[in-house]
């Protein structure tokens, strides 16, 4: 790892002041991607801004029918959280299957979503519920946020707050994971919302996660696992590498699909 | 370089350190607690296991400065003087190991399973377990002493 210095600011403003102030900071939520990355000196920041201090970013409420996380809330509180079990079982099981027990005792939503790792679960939950990513300085609508592999619609100096996920009338996430790492080699979240339903798949875009359209035109006629069994995502779009085919792949979205369909009920 | 504190197995220590000092550096080389194990480096294989506020997590995936002010738990704090602690007590009982590289950071995943999960089904042991990986393949014997500290604990 290469030297920085290290930062452990209470406040989000502070946070933003520290990074401002440094050559070329970043901040660290858990660090269950960034800290493996700097030991393998991929990354070279010069100040290292750890946002474990900061309470106010830490917290689930639900009101009506929303369920909000700060953006410090691990997967391990989400996972054991009765209050979102009531409201988004879905979300809940989701946080629970999130690497591995001590991955989800320090990885945090916030790191999650702002690193938007082409194979995170969390992504495809925020796609399929139409999450609001609510940062310093305004709310991004799911849909705009995440922008490509890694990337994000945040700015440098900005620091997402906290995730608002509207409830919905079912929902489930099916994913088939690699069985080495276990990340994602293709996850479905599946949500019938008032709105309509919506299909959401992370694992397997060339361009992070992603939604189906067809599928949910299917689904929101016909909500059932039939409904979407003859539905192919073109594999053209799809990632291919030593783990699966983007053929393969293709068929595993439209299995994960059903099998999603099939457990939200 | 910044002075981290912190309390290790119930005994409160501080050390200077470079803000890019893994946890289990700290505990390994300033602390000379060598039962916290480095397997693979890659925060894969859980040999690194320890507990921080009770909860287990993988030091070699944190900086000693992110523990700073927090009670941390390793393999060395969990018996009572020469009383092994029920977890390794089974361990022993039902050789769940084999060269016993992985077995402080099983031990101490195993204790937060117990505590966090008392009658985890045999299938929740393993699945609790996709943090450790063990080359010597004896996840079997590895299971069955958690379920015996399952009653012991």
């Amino acid at each position: 790892m290469y030297a920085f210095d290290y930062h452990k600011p209470s406040s989000v403003a502070d946070a933003i002041a520290v990074l401002k102030k440094a050559d070329d900071g970043t901040f660290v939520a858990g660090g269950m991607t960034l800290i493996p990355t700097l030991k393998q000196r991929l990354a070279q920041p010069s100040d290292l801004i750890d946002l474990g201090g900061v309470k106010e970013l830490v917290g689930i409420t639900v009101s009506g029918n929303t369920v909000t996380i700060g953006a410090m809330t691990t997967h391990a509180a989400v996972a054991k959280s009765a209050e979102v079990a009531k409201a988004i079982p879905a979300l809940a099981a989701l946080a629970g299957g999130i690497g591995d027990p001590q991955v989800r005792n320090r990885g945090t939503i916030g790191g999650s979503v702002a690193n938007n790792d082409p194979a995170a679960d969390y992504p495809a939950a925020c796609l399929a519920l139409g999450a609001t990513i609510k940062t310093d300085k305004r709310e991004v609508k799911a849909d705009d946020f995440f922008t490509g592999l890694f990337e994000t619609d945040l700015a440098e100096d900005e620091v997402i707050v906290s995730v608002s996920f509207p409830t919905a009338d079912k929902a489930a996430y099916m994913k088939f994971d690699n069985p080495a790492s276990r990340y994602a080699l293709v996850g479905v979240f599946v949500a019938k919302t008032a709105g309509g339903a919506k299909v959401a798949v992370t694992g397997a875009g060339q361009n992070g996660v992603f939604r189906v359209p067809e599928m949910e035109k299917a689904l929101s006629a016909n909500w059932s696992a039939d409904a979407v069994a003859g539905l192919k995502v073109n594999a053209g779009t799809l990632n291919a590498d030593i783990h699966a085919s983007a053929d393969y792949r293709a068929h595993l979205i439209t299995v994960m699909a059903k099998r999603a369909v099939a457990a939200a009920g | 370089m910044p002075t981290v504190t912190m309390t290790v197995n119930g005994k409160k220590v501080s050390g200077e350190v470079e803000a890019r000092t893994l946890l289990v550096q700290f505990l390994r080389e300033n602390l000379h607690l060598t039962g916290t194990h480095v397997g693979c480096d890659t925060s894969q294989c859980g040999a690194c296991v320890v507990h921080i506020n009770g909860d287990s997590a993988k030091s070699c995936s944190m900086l000693a400065v992110q523990a700073e002010g927090t009670e941390v738990t390793t393999i060395e704090g969990l018996a009572n003087g020469d009383e092994l602690h029920p977890m390794q007590a089974a361990f022993k009982e039902h050789h769940g190991l084999q060269c016993g590289f992985c077995t402080p950071g099983m031990v101490m995943s195993a204790v937060d399973l117990v505590k966090k999960k008392p009658k985890a089904s045999e299938h929740e042991i393993r699945e609790w377990l996709e943090g450790n990986i063990c080359r010597c393949t004896g996840y079997h014997n590895i299971v069955k002493a958690i379920q015996h500290a399952q009653q012991t604990m």
